[in-house]
Order: C-alpha cells, then sequence, then structure tokens
C-alpha cells in the first residue's frame, strides 16, 4: 500500500516538528528518570489483552503451529513462526533436553527413554506482547509499534527491514518475511479479534491450553486464570512485563 | 559577520529548510493519530481476512455432524482443526475440505508420549495399539467412542 | 537456487536447541562494516584532531590527510546499513519519522551533525583560503568547481584567515566530543540490547569508542605511509613516530577496557555465562583469541611497546609500521566481528548455537562490504587529488 502524504493544517505540521525537536530535551532534562519505553498502557476501560498458557494441559499437538501458520501466511519453512512448541526433557542425570521439530509441526519423540526422564513437558511460545516492549522501544521509524490494546504490532507498509526489533525481541518471536524484507511477527490474530472471531492458535487448542481476553476485565478467561493458577512470565528479569502467563512453569524454560 | 560566515548560514538554512520541507511532505498520513505509527495501519492490519470460520459457521449447514460431534470427546475440538480452514468453503461449497483419514494425523495428538499429560489425553501405541488397522475402521472421529 | 538454502544448511548445523526464528542471522557482514567504518571515521577525525586542539607538532604533516580519509570514509558510513535493510527505499522513514525511543533513530541525526556540522565544517575553514588561491588559478570547469565549493567568497584577508582559524579550532573542539558522540552512539545501538547478554554492557559504547580511535590511528598511519610511496615522498618519521605512539596508548587503555568487560563478565558468571563460554571457546576461537586479541592486540602492543625502548633503522621501522597498522586494522574488524556476528551465533535460550558461514562468491553482503571499504579510498584518492594537502599554503597559523 502507498504511503500518501499528510495533508494536515499547517499548524499541525508545525506543532508536530516542535513537539520532535523538544522531545528529546523533555525527556532528558525535565524527566531523567523516566523510563524511556514505546507505550504506556492507556487509561480507561479499553481492553488490554492477556494470554494465559497452562502447561499442564498442553500435548503438544502443534495444531497452535499449524493454525497460525495457515491463518497469517507464514511461509511453510521450519525456520519461520509466529509461535510454536518445544518439548523439555530433564533426565535423571540433570541434562536438559529441548526440542521443537519443525516447531512441532512435525511431532515429538522423547529423545531418551521414559525410565530415565526425571520430568518432561510442552511448551507453547508465542509473541507475549510485553506491555514495555522492547521490540517496539527499538523501531527506529515507528512501523512496531502496540496496538491500544496492548497488541504488538508491525506496520509491514512502514517497516525498513533493519532487523533491530529482531534483536531486541528475548523470546525470538520475530523474523524477517524474504519475500519482502519485512519484520513479521504474531498479531494475536488481530484481524480475527476485530471480527469478534478467536485467534487461529487459541481456536486450535484441542485441550483448552491457551486462554486469552482482556486483563483490565477481572471476570475475563484470562483473568480468572492468572487468579487461579500459580502463574510466571518468561524472563521475568528482563522487566518487559510480558503479558503471556504460564501455569506450571518449569524453571528450566528460557 | 564576515562574509564567508554569512554565506555558510545561508547553505546551511537552506539545508535545513529542505530537510523540513521532506518531513512535512514525507511523513504518512495518520501519523500520531494514536501514537508514533501511522494510525491507518490499525484498519489495514484488521481488514485481512479470517481464513478459520470457526465452528458455528460449519454448524449452520452440517448441523446433524455438529451435534453429533457435541456429544463425544472431541466435542471441543473445532471442526477446523482437521478439515482446514473453510473461508473458500462458505461461499463455494464446491471447493472440498480435507478430510484426513490416515492413522498418522490421529497421531499427532494420540501418539504416546511422556510429556503429554495422561489425565489429558487418551495416548496409546500406535503398532501396538491397532496392528495396522486404520483408526477410523473402529472410531468415528466426530464421536470417538460409540 | 532456493533463497532459503543457507538457511536449511544453518538448520543442519544446529548445536542443541535455538528458538526457531533465531536461525536466520540477520545483521550479516554489512552490519559488521558499519561500525567498522564509523570507527575510522571516528578515529581518523581523533587523530587529527591530537594536531589541532592539543597542538602535537609533529601531528602537523598528517592532519589534513587524517581529515580527508575521515570525509571519505564518512560518505559511505551509512552504506552498509542502508544497504542492509530490507527494504532500502524506506530509509528515508528514519530521518521522517524517527521513533525517538529507539537508539537507532537518531543516527541519522548524529551523523548528520557530525558529516554537516564537524567534518564538512573543519574541512571549508582549513581550506577555505586555499580553494580561493586555486580557483584563481585554475582555468574552465575546475575553476568554477573551486568557485562553488569557496561560496564564492573571495576573501583573502589576514582578517579572514584569523576567522577561518578560529572558527577551525572551536569546530575542532565540538568535533571531539561529537567523534565520541558518533562511535559511542553506535556502541549504545549494540549495548543497549538488553535481550543479548554478549551485546548488553555499559562498556559497549566505551569500548567502541577506543577500539574506533585505535583502528582510525591505524588506518591513517596506513594511509599516510601508502600516499608518501605513491606520491615517492619520504614520509615524515617524526609524525609516524608520534602516531605509532599514541597508537600504543590508546591500544593498552582500549585492550584493558575491553579485558575489564570480559573479566566482569566472567566473574560476575550471570545466567548467560555458561553459553557464553562455550561460544568464545569454540565458534569465536579463531576470530577472537587468533585474530582480535592475537593479531590485533598482542603482536601490535608488544612490537611498538618494543619500539618505546629501543629504535631500529628507518627503513625497518616503517616496515614495522606499515604491518602494524594493518595488524590493528584487521584485528578491530573481528573485534566487530566476534560483536555482531558472535551476538547472533548463541540462542536466548541459552541452549545452542546457530552457524554463519561467509558465502564468498555468492554472498551480496560480502561484495558490498567489500565494495563499501573500498569506495572510500577512491573518494580519497579524488578528495587528495582536488584538495591536495601538500599543495597547501603553509604559513597557515597552526
Amino acid at each position: 500500500m502507498a504511503i500518501k502524504k499528510e495533508n494536515s493544517s499547517r499548524r499541525d505540521f508545525i506543532k508536530n516538528s516542535s513537539m520532535f525537536a523538544g522531545g528529546i530535551v523533555l525527556v532528558s532534562l525535565l524527566n531523567p528518570l523516566k523510563m524511556v519505553y514505546a507505550t504506556k498502557k492507556p487509561k480507561g476501560k479499553g481492553k488490554w489483552y492477556g494470554i494465559g498458557i497452562d502447561i499442564e494441559k498442553c500435548i503438544g499437538c502443534a495444531s497452535c503451529a499449524r493454525a497460525c501458520k495457515v491463518e497469517n501466511d507464514v511461509p511453510n519453512e521450519p525456520f519461520f513462526f509466529r509461535n510454536w512448541v518445544e518439548q523439555y526433557t530433564i533426565t535423571n542425570d540433570d541434562e536438559i533436553k529441548v526440542s521443537s521439530p519443525n516447531g512441532g509441526i512435525d511431532g515429538f519423540k522423547q529423545p531418551v527413554p521414559d525410565d530415565e526422564i526425571y520430568k518432561t513437558f510442552f511448551v507453547p511460545k508465542m509473541c507475549n506482547h510485553c506491555a514495555k516492549s522492547p521490540c517496539t522501544q527499538v523501531c527506529p521509524v515507528g512501523a512496531s509499534f502496540e496496538s491500544p490494546e496492548g497488541i504488538a504490532l508491525v506496520d509491514k507498509s512502514y517497516c525498513i527491514g533493519c532487523g533491530y526489533c529482531v534483536q531486541s525481541c528475548p523470546y525470538g518471536c520475530r523474523y524477517i518475511d524474504m519475500e519482502n524484507g519485512v519484520v513479521d511477527k504474531c498479531t494475536l490474530c488481530y484481524h480475527r479479534l476485530q471480527k469478534g472471531l478467536d485467534p487461529a492458535c487459541m481456536m486450535a487448542c484441542p485441550t483448552g491450553a491457551r486462554i486469552y481476553g482482556d486483563l483490565n476485565d477481572k471476570e475475563s478467561a484470562v483473568s480468572v486464570f492468572i487468579k487461579e493458577n500459580n502463574c510466571a512470565v518468561l524472563k521475568p528479569q528482563l522487566n518487559t512485563e510480558s503479558k503471556l502467563f504460564y501455569n506450571d512453569l518449569s524453571q528450566e524454560v528460557h | 559577520m564576515p562574509l564567508q560566515v554569512k554565506r555558510l548560514l545561508i547553505v546551511f538554512v537552506l539545508f535545513i529548510g529542505i530537510m523540513l520541507g521532506l518531513k512535512y511532505f514525507l511523513t504518512p498520513e495518520s501519523w500520531r493519530e494514536y501514537g508514533a505509527y501511522r494510525g491507518n495501519a490499525l484498519t489495514e492490519i484488521s481488514d485481512k481476512e479470517a481464513k478459520y470460520v470457526q465452528t458455528e459457521t460449519c454448524a449452520m449447514c452440517h448441523d446433524s455432524i455438529a451435534e453429533l460431534k457435541t456429544q463425544g470427546a472431541h466435542k471441543s475440538i473445532q471442526c477446523e482443526i482437521c478439515h482446514g480452514p473453510g473461508y473458500k468453503h462458505i461461499d463455494d461449497e464446491n471447493i472440498d475440505m480435507n478430510i484426513p483419514d490416515d492413522n498418522q494425523f490421529c497421531m499427532r495428538c494420540h501418539s504416546k508420549n511422556a510429556a503429554s499429560p495422561q489425565s489429558i489425553i487418551k495416548q496409546i501405541d500406535a503398532v501396538e495399539h491397532s496392528e495396522g488397522e486404520e483408526c477410523i475402521n473402529c472410531h468415528n472421529p466426530h464421536q470417538p467412542w460409540l | 537456487m532456493n533463497k532459503y538454502e543457507t538457511l536449511y544448511e544453518a538448520l543442519a548445523n544446529l548445536d542443541g536447541y535455538i528458538y526457531p526464528n533465531e536461525i536466520a542471522l540477520n545483521w550479516d557482514l554489512l552490519i559488521v562494516m558499519y561500525p567498522y567504518v564509523t570507527g575510522l571515521v571516528a578515529g581518523a577525525f581523533i587523530l587529527a584532531s591530537l594536531n589541532r586542539v592539543f597542538d602535537i607538532k609533529a601531528l602537523r604533516p598528517t592532519y589534513e590527510i587524517s581529515l580527508l580519509t575521515a570525509l571519505s570514509f564518512m560518505l559511505v558510513a551509512t552504506m552498509p546499513l542502508i544497504t542492509h535493510l530490507g527494504q532500502p527505499w524506506r530509509f528515508y522513514e528514519m530521518l521522517v519519522t524517527p521513533h525517538l525511543t529507539s537508539a537507532m533513530a537518531i543516527f541519522g541525526f548524529v551523523y548528520l551533525w557530525y558529516l554537516m556540522v564537524v567534518l564538512l565544517l573543519e574541512i571549508w575553514f582549513d581550506y577555505r583560503y586555499d580553494m580561493v588561491i586555486w580557483s584563481q588559478q585554475k582555468k574552465g570547469f575546475v575553476k568554477f568547481v573551486y568557485k562553488a565549493l569557496t561560496l564564492w567568497v573571495s576573501e583573502t584577508s589576514p582578517e579572514s584567515r584569523k576567522t577561518d582559524e578560529k572558527i577551525g579550532y572551536f569546530i575542532t573542539v565540538v568535533g571531539i566530543p561529537s567523534a565520541f558522540l558518533l562511535h559511542g552512539y553506535v556502541g549504545f545501538i549494540f549495548g543497549s540490547i538488553k535481550a543479548n547478554p554478549w551485546w548488553s554492557t555499559v562498556m559497549m559504547p566505551v569500548i567502541f569508542i577506543f577500539s574506533a580511535m585505535v583502528s582510525g590511528i591505524a588506518l591513517v598511519m596506513f594511509i599516510y605511509m601508502g600516499v608518501s610511496y605513491l606520491r615517492k615522498q619520504k614520509p615524515d618519521m617524526m609524525a609516524l613516530d608520534t602516531i605509532a605512539k599514541y597508537l600504543f596508548y590508546i591500544l593498552i587503555i582500549d585492550f584493558t577496557l575491553e579485558s575489564l568487560d570480559q573479566i566482569h563478565r566472567i566473574y560476575e558468571a550471570d545466567e548467560s555465562f555458561d553459553i557464553l563460554k562455550i561460544l568464545v571457546r569454540g565458534k569465536l576461537f579463531f576470530t577472537f583469541f587468533i585474530m582480535q586479541i592475537g593479531v590485533g592486540v598482542l603482536i601490535p602492543l608488544t612490537t611498538l611497546g618494543f619500539l618505546q625502548f629501543k629504535k631500529p633503522r628507518e627503513r625497518i621501522r616503517k616496515i614495522i609500521y606499515l604491518i602494524i597498522s594493518i595488524c590493528v586494522l584487521v584485528g578491530i574488524f573481528y573485534m566487530r566481528w566476534n560483536v555482531v556476528i558472535g551476538g547472533q551465533l548463541f540462542s536466548k535460550s541459552f541452549y545452542g548455537f546457530t552457524s554463519y558461514k561467509v558465502d564468498l562468491i555468492g554472498g551480496a553482503d560480502v561484495w558490498l562490504s567489500v565494495l563499501w571499504f573500498i569506495v572510500p579510498f577512491f573518494i580519497l584518492a579524488f578528495l587528495l587529488w582536488l584538495l591536495p594537502p601538500w599543495k597547501k599554503n603553509h604559513e597557515a597559523m597552526h
């Protein structure tokens, strides 16, 4: 899609330019200790999406990964994923084995015999839609942004493909789409949400291991899930304020 | 002010003027509508067609199968997980849906794996359990234990 | 040939577990060139300032060459970055709608500041008087070019030269922090990525500044000797010895800072340490221990240290300086390599590694990188023809 030039009034332009010029000065002088995040949770009653994943219920079928690839036209190659499933196996010798053959789509095999397994489980991964997302923070042109609903999105017609966000995502959830050289990532099926449908991965999960909903609504499925379970997020030390909450997350999972 | 400095200043003013002009003309429409991004991007992203239409849509026509399915162990499973996305089929019923019948398909979920929680899903060793028999010869996928 | 072929190859050569999207190593050789070239600019400029601001007279013969070297590399400094983009024609967006929370967005402005306000102005004020003289001597198109370059100001009075000198000095003073800003800033682009423990260190900008100075000084040393050789002139040994002395000092600082960074990392041994240890001992062994530390630091350091005590004959010294400057340039290149490529080889899951192979024949990144390293030398040759330092009027004040 072509980008049309702005046709706002001159006053807007002057306002924008001065806002831009004053931006750095304001941030650095007036508020030196304020952290520089790209987004701020909007005040008010709007939706603020969060995701819950119940590891106890995941059977590793990777229906979520398949459905996502189909729904979002993700290249059918074993290296580009908006969501995928990992299998963790910890042996009696404390060795940690992780695998994700084609994101789980090719099916899982246990690498060790059952009597040598200390514990084993599946971990579905996807974009954490962080509230303080490092990826939208570093985008140099504002092509990666957080929607008012708290979903990290990519404006593919504006992305320059520098790959800085790919580097800054601690969870490996972004990739460069080689077809057109821009970044692609999970949108929590924004197009489906806006039509009143469930995100493809949520819809596809046969056991109800995936839950999503409005975190502002304390009655929503995800709010209840977080309340009733002992949930944890990935890499909490990075303070990304991830909105993907895992029930029963083992400490081996990074 | 020395002459050379005056000339230089003119060049710089010109340069900054050109930069500001470019900024004015190249800044896209709807920039900063909600934040430091193109507001129109939100509608562009949400305009994308949804491919999975979800069980409620399927049940509008296939009501008997949908009814059958609600009584079985597969009741929580969406039709399109097995049959593929239905967005073309709902417009044109001649476009066939996928009807998987091989054992491998069932084994995506039901193969034995210590990582799969026993309480959530029935797991079998394919060779031991069926001795080469097709799954669907004994089980109706829409109601597996009839 | 399939465009995914290299990725399938990488997929076949995985060690351990990585996130599936991490197989593609997005920042390739071009992004290695970007801090490398930028560093050469900053380093060459700082060497020039040593002469002017700190009044080190022995460096006078290399003053203009340092500035022109800095300019010619500066002109292509953004090219590795731009040609690396997935959508190169959209690069202007970074100037039109810069996203202020991004470390990368400000690069365009830092670059423009440094190019337009520091480098070009300093060179302009330094050469203005000479360009006026040359515009009077030459004929035809060249005359017009010089006239245009002087902005049609033909002032040659002593007062005007005094003004040039004063403003030039002021710009150099402003230029030193600007050069630090330029390259420290490039370091910040990497150092501020908290997701990547190999990059995320406050030392990164400081290390980048000092490694930039090391590489820039080595480059000017190399170019000064090269230009003297091509002009069949004897290089000023005083200048070369002084450059070597400063190279020695700054190399010590640089190595100390880098060692401090690594020692700190080893002693703290946080959650990422185990994977980084395997990385440095394995996939980075050659580029880190042999090239960056061995060739880039230990050989130059011991040789230059030796020269501080005992001075061999001029001819030997010249050969030593030539070899040392190449060693340092290679070593700093591998330092950038280890930062950029090394930081992407291990998985952020800390459970495995991907691989990166330089495709010497077919890779677009390789020939573009080579191109962006060669083009500055042609620009420099042109600049030396247009603004020959040896034809300057040298009764100038500094």
